[in-house]
């Protein structure tokens, strides 16, 4: 493939989740992107990408950090985020609340069409694997909606981290199904939330696995914060953290 | 504490409605993967379903005329409501004029919606419901909590001593076929006795003017047949050109709700009885329903009238599968209720609905007419949001935070001392985090890193 030999210019959009409760999966990403051939820009002026106004019914306010995030994306070759659901909100409902704005709409489209997720773009953009990275645990993974539903994000993590030797993937129940977190859900409907993830958590515990593993922060922090509170033992971290060799460090929740 | 916010705790705590509700649902789930995966090309065949059902909503005045005269032809009369008031009006003087007392009713939705099983008790009209799960609720006095399980809710155990108390000849042996002898007993003598049969329809065939019902007991046969007036009231939407297409989405709608393949009866209604036929009704009438139909059409809910009632939607979901369906508050419950119940009930009364939804789209994917619910769920989020019907406390902080992510530089220096804030409470996990109870009241959270992502990157921190 052309683009391998090639060396993009890459933005990397951290998140405001990842920038403010755990900049390890940020850096983790980097990493990976350096790894598999990229360079790799920060932009400054990123905060978040509007999806809490956009799934709460806030729509200019959306339609407002979506153009902001726009301009500041444009000028990069592709633009890679370590969530998939941010990575949905740019792809898939920047067009969609721009549609109808002659100047935005194709903008929108443009940005969307170069944005990815981290995962999907090393494994399905670079075809690149990680190589010398030892992680010996057992591991369960779940698919986090929006990275599932709207990116078709389910192979490239397991073809990513079965590059990681020792690590063996454990199959969970149900692990497409939603983990209750649902972004200002789990705040509004706490008890809804909380129900849908117990079991989410029973379900995890019940592969005997060492490690859950996802690819969005915010359903990490909702099943990490429920298998603690808990009292299990399952450490939680995202995907990409083990694929760039970074699975030694700190999971979700321990002190570093 | 809002209504819906009862409901839910109510529903929460009560453990015997989460062994129902996963026994129904967790069968249905399933059982339709199977059928899905041995049916050849679902998802062209969703397609084509989807293109149908938009074929007609799109010319909805010309199939609804093509079917007027052609149900006209058959022998029957057509009658056209505006509104759930106007329709149970009709219902309601067609069953004074047969002098009717009493009235057998097969399972509807439809009517439901416009509230005719109240429209009747008003009218001092005797109401016997046919449909298994409907006699339940009917004698527990409740309400539906599924479109196509109305008694959803109740486990067996339950509905055995509810028959025990209640049949005058209950079952002896607990076991469901004796259970459903019981019921069998005190349903038959009085739906053969009935003077006027009511049902809704899954399908109304243009070409024809035929009106399609699916059951699986047998009732709506045997409680449309044998009394003197049929009265079908169905919703303008369901509404199919012809045959092939009914039978299109018969396909789609019996795998999507049970995982069976057909029902165990679909029977095709085309007027009353003729000259030299056995059986069936002197006449036949067919209240065509628009109840808020029209408006949706043009109101950008044009997908929604896609829906073929299957259920899959609140099977599926995650917070159905919590709450079941009686705390929705309204007559559809699930995904598709929540885009239903603000067009019905109105948005001020049912906002928190299409809020109550973790948008995570597992709705859409096993929809078999490929409705947007995600989509249409977040439209009324937007218009709840527009005329102000949000909680002040959401539109302040989503406006503060708003105003932030605006701001880059000062948006740093907002985060960097919430994050200094949140150090303070602990390191590792902390158990509880103040204007968080939300969170913290039922899990733990990650106490952050001690400075942001970009304020390390920007101090040179590279991995």
């Amino acid at each position: 493939m052309a683009s391998e030999m090639l060396r993009p210019r890459v933005a990397l959009f951290v998140t405001c989740l990842v920038d403010a409760m755990r900049p390890r999966i940020g850096f983790a990403a980097l990493a990976a992107l350096e790894a598999a051939g990229c360079e790799v820009v920060v932009p400054e002026a990123q905060t978040c990408c509007g999806q809490p106004a956009l799934n709460s019914g806030d729509r200019d306010t959306a339609i407002d950090l979506a153009k902001r995030a726009i301009a500041m994306l444009e000028p990069y070759e592709h633009v890679v985020i370590p969530s998939g659901s941010c990575a949905g909100t740019i792809r898939s409902h920047y067009p969609e609340i721009l549609e109808d704005d002659p100047v935005w709409g194709p903008r929108a489209h443009a940005v969307a069409a170069k944005t990815y997720e981290i995962m999907a773009y090393l494994d399905e953009v670079r075809g690149w694997r990680p190589e010398g990275v030892t992680l010996p645990a057992t591991a369960a993974y779940h698919d986090s909606c929006s990275g599932l539903r709207e990116l078709g994000i389910k192979a490239q993590p397991r073809r990513l981290l079965r590059a990681v030797d020792g690590l063996q993937l454990r199959p969970l129940a149900g692990e497409e199904t939603c983990c209750g977190f649902g972004g200002t859900f789990c705040v509004k409907y706490p008890a809804i939330s909380n129900a849908i993830v117990e079991e989410k958590a029973a379900a995890i515990e019940a592969t005997g696995a060492d490690l859950l593993l996802a690819g969005d922060l915010g359903c990490l922090m909702n099943m990490a914060g429920k298998l603690s509170r808990r009292g299990s033992s399952v450490r939680s971290f995202h995907a990409i953290e083990l694929i760039a060799g970074m699975g030694d460090g700190p999971a979700i929740g321990e002190k570093a | 504490m809002s209504d819906f916010g009862d409901r839910v705790d109510l529903a929460l705590a009560d453990p015997i409605l989460k062994i129902a509700v996963e026994r129904t649902a967790g069968t249905a789930e399933a059982k339709r993967a199977l059928a899905v995966d041995a049916f050849p090309d679902f998802e062209d065949a969703r397609d084509r379903a989807a293109a149908i059902k938009d074929h007609v909503i799109a010319h909805l005045g010309a199939y609804l005329e093509e079917f007027e005269a052609n149900a006209i032809a058959a022998g029957a009369q057509v009658h056209w409501a505006r509104t759930s008031d106007e329709a149970c009006k009709i219902v309601i003087d067609i069953c004074k004029a047969a002098g009717a007392r009493t009235v057998a009713r097969s399972k509807s939705m439809l009517g439901e919606e416009i509230g005719l099983p109240h429209a009747l008790a008003e009218a001092g009209i005797e109401r016997v419901e046919t449909d298994l799960a409907e006699h339940i609720i009917q004698l527990a006095d409740e309400r539906p909590s599924h479109i196509i399980w109305p008694a959803m809710h109740k486990t067996r155990e339950q509905v055995s001593l509810l028959f025990k108390a209640r049949h005058r000849s209950p079952h002896q042996e607990e076991t469901i076929a004796a259970m459903a002898e019981s019921a069998r007993r005190e349903l038959r003598t009085q739906m053969l006795g009935a003077d006027v049969g009511i049902s809704g329809a899954n399908f109304l065939i243009a070409d024809t003017g035929a009106v399609c019902t699916v059951t699986n007991e047998g009732n709506a046969e045997l409680s449309l047949v044998p009394p003197r007036v049929h009265i079908v009231t169905a919703g303008i939407e369901k509404i199919v050109p012809s045959m092939p297409h009914a039978v299109h989405l018969l396909r789609m709608l019996a795998r999507s709700a049970t995982g069976a393949a057909l029902t165990q009866y679909t029977t095709f209604y085309t007027g009353p009885r003729r000259p030299g036929d056995r059986d069936g009704p002197e006449q036949m009438h067919i209240v065509l329903v628009d109840n808020g139909r029209t408006t949706m059409r043009e109101e950008g809910l044009a997908e929604m009238l896609r829906c073929i009632r299957c259920g899959a939607c609140m099977n599926h979901c995650v917070v159905f599968r919590q709450i079941g369906g009686h705390a929705y508050g309204g007559t559809y419950p699930g995904p598709m209720g929540a885009v239903l119940t603000p067009v019905l009930d109105g948005l001020p009364k049912s906002r928190e609905l299409p809020n109550a939804c973790t948008l995570n789209g597992k709705c859409q994917e096993v929809c078999p007419v490929r409705i947007p619910l995600p989509t249409l769920l977040r439209g009324w989020r937007e218009k709840s949001w527009r005329e102000g019907l949000e909680p002040k406390t959401m539109r302040a902080g989503l406006g503060v935070w708003a105003w932030f992510a605006r701001r880059p530089a000062l948006y740093r220096l907002a985060s960097g001392s919430a994050l200094r804030a949140m150090r303070v409470l602990g390191r590792g996990w902390i158990r509880r985090l103040p204007l968080a109870g939300g969170w913290t009241d039922h899990r733990d959270m990650p106490a952050p890193e001690a400075r942001s992502f970009m304020a390390q990157y920007k101090s040179g921190r590279r991995r």
